[in-house]
């Protein structure tokens, strides 16, 4: 699957995409071919303060249940609530439909802990 | 229950499974398919139309005599002077503490003829049990190596059958026969671990690869992988050996009392009968979710907040779009009483119910 240019990337295979204050934010397309048939996404709830590369929510497939860490820190401002009753988005349309929760976002600078597509391609290469 | 160090054995199909993208997982000893596609997908393709499943890591023996002389019937728990020839019987073989040793099948090819169906990872351990307490005059064979399996189930499993095997096409519920297929010396039981009609279909592992792809050459057939299985064989309530249960596990404990006579002998009975009359000290409940979550192994089972039980296994049925599970409590749970299930503290609700999850099935068809 093809990583998409214009995200940043954690090493626990989470995408964010910055636009101003706001970070949007699911996982990686090798995540979810990883994890296999995602069955069930526990959304963080509006207003929940989140910190750069802490758990923030839970995802469950067929074979296991997983963290999911926040790629950056700042308040939930809205979950994917479409994922609640079809959380298969996440497999089919990881960039994209697939995305779990926008954050405001405290402090930009942290984007700089994040890798860019090349350098995320370059670890999903070292780490196989 | 792998060995250390040993490396994994792979089936006649291994290449087949590399030319489908398989995705492969250690199970048992050997590198098997986990899924192809998808396990949601190959779960609601096996129940709509037919899958066909690699399950050649299965060990077979064969027993010649007869049940009571050659010692068979003391070795496990079901009646077999009861079963017809070309009848199979769902079975277990218990420790003398009445533990289940392994669950199995066995199938009767004739008065005297025997053949042995096991798991996998139980193999040596069934081969030392049956070798130690069959009679020297009772002749006994490990045929694991000389037999390959492939399960082909769903509700067109029988129509795929047709084409190239008619006769074992026809064979009633839990029967089997003893044919030729592709040029080879086979036996097609009516049998499976799907809750789907299905068929399982052994055959010399060097013609399983042609047959394999004999299956596959209609286009109804997709294969599907082990993690389907375990959705599937979890979906109609079957226990899955090693996890639902072990070799501490009494045939009451686990649900499977319908599956023993406790007025023949055999080993284990004295240990069953004396826990019969004490009672036990936990109990098989079936639950489902009240969401999508997942009830996982290892989990804890809450009733109204205090722990009394675990989860043994626990997937998403695809099926009934809900977390199902399976475990054992410490005192029997009615139908319809909500359980929390968790970690270290209820984390989601779930309802205790009445296997099998799914209800309308092909099995009997």
């Amino acid at each position: 699957m093809a990583i998409p240019e214009n995200l940043k990337y954690t090493k626990e295979h989470e995408w964010v995409r910055v636009e101003g204050q706001v970070g949007t934010m699911g996982i990686t397309g090798h995540a979810q071919e990883a994890l296999g048939d995602i069955t069930f996404v526990e959304l963080p709830k509006r207003g929940a303060a989140v910190t750069q590369f802490k758990a923030m929510a839970t995802i469950e497939s067929v074979k296991a249940a997983s963290d999911i860490y926040a790629p950056v820190s700042g308040t939930v401002m809205e979950a994917n609530a479409q994922l609640e009753a079809e959380p298969g988005l996440v497999n089919q349309s990881p960039y994209e439909k697939g995305w779990i929760a926008r954050i405001a976002m405290s402090d930009p600078n942290e984007v700089k802990n994040l890798m860019d597509a090349a350098s995320y391609a370059a670890y999903l290469k070292e780490s196989h | 229950m792998t060995q250390d160090n040993a490396p994994l054995k792979t089936t006649p199909l291994f290449s087949a499974h590399q030319e489908l993208s398989a995705k492969m997982g250690p199970f048992a000893g050997w590198d098997m398919p986990i899924q192809y596609v998808g396990i949601l997908a190959e779960a609601q393709h096996t129940r709509r139309a037919v899958s066909c499943f690699d399950i050649c890591h299965m060990g077979e023996f064969l027993v010649e005599g007869d049940a009571t002389s050659s010692g068979l019937e003391r070795c496990v728990a079901a009646n077999l002077e009861t079963l017809a020839a070309g009848s199979c019987r769902y079975a277990s073989m218990l420790n003398e503490a009445g533990g289940v040793m392994d669950d199995l099948i066995v199938y009767r090819k004739s008065a005297a003829s025997w053949m042995i169906v096991v798991n996998a990872a139980r193999v040596e351990r069934d081969r030392e049990q049956f070798t130690h307490h069959l009679s020297p005059r009772a002749r006994f064979q490990d045929v694991s190596d000389a037999w390959g399996k492939i399960d082909l189930q769903g509700p067109q499993s029988r129509d795929v059958l047709t084409n190239f095997a008619p006769k074992a096409a026809g064979l009633g519920y839990y029967t089997f026969i003893e044919t030729r297929l592709l040029g080879a010396p086979a036996i097609v039981s009516r049998t499976g671990y799907t809750g789907e009609l299905g068929f399982e279909l052994y055959l010399p592992p060097a013609k399983i690869s042609a047959l394999w792809k004999r299956l596959l050459a209609d286009p109804r057939v997709r294969p599907a992988g082990l993690g389907c299985r375990d959705v599937l064989r979890l979906e109609m309530g079957y226990s899955l050996y090693g996890q639902d249960m072990d070799e501490t596990t009494t045939p009451l404990e686990a649900g499977l009392e319908k599956f023993i006579d406790l007025s023949k002998d055999f080993i284990g009975r004295p240990a069953l009968l004396k826990q019969k009359k004490e009672g036990r000290r936990r109990h098989r409940v079936f639950f489902a979710s009240r969401s999508r979550r997942s009830p996982r192994h290892g989990h804890k089972i809450f009733v109204d907040g205090k722990e009394t039980g675990t989860v043994t296994s626990g997937t998403f049925s695809p099926h009934c779009g809900t977390g199902i599970g399976m475990g054992f409590a410490a005192a029997p749970l009615a139908a319809g009483q909500a359980i929390g299930i968790g970690e270290d503290a209820p984390l989601f609700e779930a309802i205790v119910c009445t296997p099998p999850f799914v209800k309308q099935t092909s099995l009997r068809a």
